[in-house]
């Protein structure tokens, strides 16, 4: 055996140990030292961020949907407010014998089957204390049966919460939108739990979406302390929402309402603005939606009429509907001609027509010598296609856009259609064309590539009214200054005295002239064709879609203008026979409003009852063509109606009187 | 000594014993606090268990050093069939068992194992002539009486007993004087193995502790959680901890196992790194009096044995420790004394046991 080290004697092995144990109680000492300092490090060093997080792993925050912001009119009145509205959840936690309980449920709210399953889910995925919602929007009754079995139904909590209610229904549709739940998009992107909170709403459409975020608020929170497996285990403080921001428009609500009335069963729209700031006071598309409904989450079929219907309820025609303006724009060709030397005396001579090389551009009659005021009041399209061609539709093009033609004004709407406001280089660009005469006579007439929505209309009428380049606003603090337009006042004012003629002379509109003693209206009545005339047919018969539109544009008072307004019905046929009457109406409200509703009153009786009424009719006529199950209940309660007025005979004849309620079969005749 | 106290009660080592009931009676206070501020289910059960152990632990100190150095052979043959006993059963029972139900308590040979390989890796030494320990003869036993039970214990699986056996066995070897460089290569040598073990020897389970150790933050729902719930409860209590009864991770069920391996969280949030100084203190001094009565030891074979059961305990400690800390693995070993379940504190009563005895037989043998 091969020795490399000395003999390793006893004395020496005991001096080895003692060595080596000393080391391994240093390490002992050592070690105690290394756990002491680690433990110090997390529990001083690292205190505040474990405290966090042992906090946040005890309390647990179940947000309380803020109440939202009011919109209200320019004097308070409200346009949306909250309804108190009753709503079932279901605590997972304190849920007992679910399956009974469900199926309880299931009898007394009549709850749909897929309904359920989504219940389900949502109970499995749910953390314990969370609330799952079972339905919103109940009705008092269902609500009560729920309420006092409330008892029997450990884990379903019947709850008050807020819903969205707009007292103009239909009549707001279009400028408000409505809310609903965020969509599991919107979740995704922000994180938000809020958004996914049982009960809380967002803007969908319209002002509610495009205003949200002053409407929202802020939530409240219940705090609870939760065990890990997220069992309840006592509630603390509760924090109280705090709700949105009240939100003032420039609309009238009467107003708004009146116009939504007013429009009847025309496919059309109304925009008021008022003339010494640029607030809107009335924009109104119709038919609409009632915005009631779509808070409440729309039916299927419900939808499904509203996307079929021709009248388009679901587009916002006063910003999204785009017409050639016709006649209307006559007012602001005058302007042009005025700021480019045109005599206001000068006359064309008008024999029913223009020629220009071997095409004759047709007038509505045969007006001879007729100067500018003249042409405004009779409409003479002649006159406007002689003096447009002498200076050109390039230089009429930039007036019509000061006007605010062609323009996307800055306004809280989810999309603006701008039109166009044609001119060489537009049409070079487009169409790799040159711009010829017979595109200037065209557009100077408000024909053509011209196109504008509503909106426009109306703001180049509060122009022309104000000789201010107003701009429109909804929100009623947010007021713009406004300019003076880059035309001589005394220029404006025999435009409108040209349109004075219009309503108070030998015009196109004087059958609506103002139903008051000192106020007048000065306007421009506009037909523009939907397709080209063929063989003499003028847009005047024939299918509704291929009649012409009826537009009018206007102001009041006459003098010193307070209020403009713009009015389009489409294929109403003519501005003066369709569109003009809306329009005295709704400045009759403005300044006489009984007077105005006598004259609603007595058109509504024709149409059929107001516009809930014939909405409600329509829809019931819908669902029952398209609804098997709808129709059978809608057979069923007529043959029901039958056999009790057969009863009701008999029992006048002295039958037996138990017949009424022992008789089930239907038609006896 | 004062006269007023009777010799027997005198001579015995009262550091110790105020040591180790502040610990038992602190583990019972926590206990309590851990069932919501019950004595059912654990803090009772812990007390009496506590005060059982306690008496034998006395008893045993009665024993002469002689008679543990007897039983050191045919207690580890004794625990090592024992152990291939529970892998049999648990073999045909088809589940992993690891104990043998002895009524109070189930017995958990490799708990045993832990003093065992002590005992006989003592014997062995002092047998060896002095002459011969830098010789073959003097590793290889050793070597195989570690690897054994050790390879028995990580079969079944249970890692963190296996890794106390084999240092506890290493330990002794140290001690009784092998070459420094066996140790050095054996330290390098397992730098080599260890990553090699980790993806050929370890179970799914072990490996995936060993993952979210090195980054709790990986998994914080899953493996992860045990850790990161502890250092919260632990970093929560700060200083002087939130109060008695007034811990919310164990009482609202965050802390998993508060009442057994993460005892020591459970204790910390409510006394604070005061409690943890507390509890650490106390172990240091125990392990400080267990290398002393090493010191004083008259016999290799208790010089040996005294310093490789005072080690044993503070593995326990230590691994726990580190484990609860986020310092280590989640490996499931108690913290003894403090914790709920009687394995851990048997064995570390029986060292305890086994250290009075060693220590009696020092003063004996002066005082002679």
């Amino acid at each position: 055996m091969k020795r490399t080290s000395p003999t390793v004697t006893e004395a020496n092995q005991k001096l080895t140990f003692s060595r080596r144990a000393l080391l391994l109680s240093g390490a002992q000492v050592g070690i105690g030292a290394l756990l002491a300092a680690r433990m110090g490090w997390i529990s001083v060093v690292e205190n505040e961020r474990y405290s966090l997080l042992a906090e946040s792993n005890r309390i647990n925050l179940t947000l309380i949907p803020p109440r939202r912001g009011w919109i209200v009119d320019r004097i308070g009145r409200p346009l949306a407010l909250n309804r108190t509205a009753f709503r079932v959840d279901i605590i997972p936690d304190r849920l007992q014998d679910e399956d009974r309980v469900l199926s309880e449920l299931q009898r007394l709210m009549r709850i749909e089957a897929d309904d359920m399953e989504r219940i389900r889910a949502e109970i499995k995925k749910a953390p314990g204390f969370q609330p799952v919602q079972v339905a919103d929007n109940l009705d008092w009754e269902t609500f009560a049966a729920v309420s006092i079995r409330q008892a029997e139904l450990p884990g379903v909590a019947p709850a008050q919460s807020f819903a969205r209610y707009y007292p103009e229904g239909a009549g707001v549709g279009h400028l408000l939108g409505y809310v609903g739940a965020a969509s599991a998009k919107a979740y995704e992107e922000s994180k938000d739990p809020l958004l996914i909170t049982p009960g809380f709403k967002v803007g969908k459409e319209g002002l509610e979406k495009t205003i949200d975020k002053p409407l929202r608020g802020r939530p409240g929170a219940k705090r609870t302390e939760v065990t890990a497996r997220g069992k309840l285990v006592r509630e603390l403080a509760t924090k109280t929402d705090s709700p949105g921001d009240t939100v003032k428009l420039t609309i009238d609500a009467g107003l708004q309402a009146f116009a939504a009335r007013r429009l009847g069963n025309e496919s059309g729209s109304v925009v008021v603005i008022d003339c010494q700031d640029g607030g809107i006071l009335a924009m109104v598309s119709m038919p609409s939606f009632d915005p009631n409904s779509f808070s409440d989450g729309i039916g299927r079929l419900e939808w499904q009429m509203l996307r079929d219907d021709d009248h388009l309820p679901l587009l916002n025609k006063t910003v999204k509907g785009l017409y050639p303006p016709g006649s209307t724009v006559k007012p602001m060709a005058a302007v042009a001609l005025l700021a480019h030397g045109v005599d206001p005396d000068e006359t064309v001579y008008c024999g029913g027509g223009y020629k220009l090389g071997n095409r004759f551009f047709r007038c509505l009659g045969h007006h001879g010598s007729i100067n500018m005021r003249h042409a405004i009041m009779k409409s003479c399209n002649t006159y406007f296609y002689s003096m447009g061609r002498r200076i050109g539709y390039d230089l009429i093009a930039p007036v019509a856009r000061e006007l605010g033609l062609g323009a996307e004004f800055d306004l809280p709407l989810a999309s603006q259609s701008y039109g166009t406001v044609p001119d060489g280089a537009w049409k070079q660009r487009k169409f790799k064309k040159e711009w010829s005469q017979s595109d200037t006579l065209n557009s100077t007439i408000g024909q053509g590539y011209v196109l504008t929505s509503p909106l426009q209309l109306a703001v180049m009428a509060a122009r022309i009214a104000s000789g201010r380049k107003l701009e429109p606003s909804l929100i009623a603090s947010q007021k713009k200054p406004a300019p003076k337009l880059p035309y001589p006042p005394e220029h404006l004012a025999i435009v409108r005295e040209g349109m004075d003629l219009v309503v108070n002379g030998a015009g196109t509109a004087v059958r609506s002239r103002l139903p008051l003693d000192n106020v007048k209206m000065g306007g421009k009545t506009g037909t523009a064709q939907v397709r080209a005339i063929k063989g003499g047919q003028r847009g005047q018969s024939g299918a509704w879609k291929y009649r012409d539109h009826g537009l009018f544009v206007c102001f009041a008072p006459v003098e010193n203008p307070r209020f403009a307004c713009a009015v389009v019905i489409e294929h109403g046929l003519g501005g003066a026979r369709a569109a003009a009457p809306v329009a005295k109406d709704v400045f009759t409200y403005l300044y006489e409003p009984e007077k105005a509703m006598e004259t609603l009153r007595a058109l509504e009786a024709g149409w059929g009852g107001d516009v809930l009424t014939r909405t409600t009719k329509q829809r019931n006529a819908y669902m029952a063509a398209n609804d098997p199950k709808i129709r059978a209940q809608m057979e069923a309660a007529m043959a029901a109606a039958a056999d009790a007025a057969a009863n009701a005979q008999a029992d006048a004849n002295g039958s037996s009187a138990n017949n009424a309620s022992t008789n089930t079969a239907g038609g006896r005749e | 000594m004062s006269s007023m106290i009777p010799a027997p009660l005198a001579q015995l080592p009262w550091r110790l014993l105020m040591l180790v009931a502040a610990l038992g009676g602190f583990g019972t206070i926590i206990l309590f606090s851990a069932a919501s501020g019950s004595f059912q289910p654990w803090a009772a059960s812990h007390a009496i268990r506590f005060s059982i152990f306690l008496v034998m632990a006395l008893i045993m100190s009665r024993m002469q050093e002689d008679f543990w150095k007897a039983v050191a052979y045919p207690g580890f043959i004794a625990t090592l069939l024992l152990l291939i006993g529970v892998e049999v059963v648990g073999g045909i029972s088809g589940g992993s068992q690891r104990w043998l139900d002895l009524g109070i308590i189930r017995l958990q040979p490799s708990e045993l194992m832990k003093l065992a390989i002590i005992l006989a890796l003592a014997r062995f030494y002092d047998q060896l002539p002095s002459g011969e320990i830098r010789r073959w003869s003097a590793l290889w036993p050793a070597g195989v009486a570690i690897a054994l039970p050790a390879a028995l214990v990580m079969l079944q699986p249970d890692l963190g007993t296996a890794l106390m056996i084999t240092a506890g066995g290493l330990t002794i070897m140290f001690l009784a004087g092998l070459p420094l460089r066996l140790f050095l290569g054996g330290a390098g040598a397992l730098a080599v193995i260890a990553p090699l073990s980790y993806f050929f020897l370890l179970h799914d389970y072990q490996r995936k502790r060993v993952t979210t150790f090195l980054d709790p933050e990986s998994d914080p729902l899953g493996a992860g959680y045990h850790i990161t719930q502890s250092k919260i409860a632990i970093g929560s209590g700060g200083i002087f901890g939130k109060g008695y009864l007034n811990g919310t991770q164990s009482h609202l069920d965050y802390l998993p196992e508060g009442h057994t391996d993460f005892v020591f969280a459970t204790m910390a949030e409510e006394w604070g790194l005061l409690g943890g100084l507390f509890i650490i203190g106390c172990f240091v001094l125990i392990a400080r009096w267990g290398m002393n009565v090493s010191a004083r030891a008259k016999t290799r074979f208790g010089r040996l044995t005294a310093a490789g059961l005072t080690m044993t305990i503070f593995f326990y400690v230590t691994i726990n420790l580190l484990m609860v800390m986020g310092l280590a693995p989640v490996v499931g070993i108690p913290l003894p004394m403090v914790s709920h379940g009687g394995t851990a504190m048997l064995t570390v009563m029986l060292c305890f046991g086994i250290l009075m005895s060693i220590e009696r037989s020092n003063r004996h043998r002066t005082s002679l």
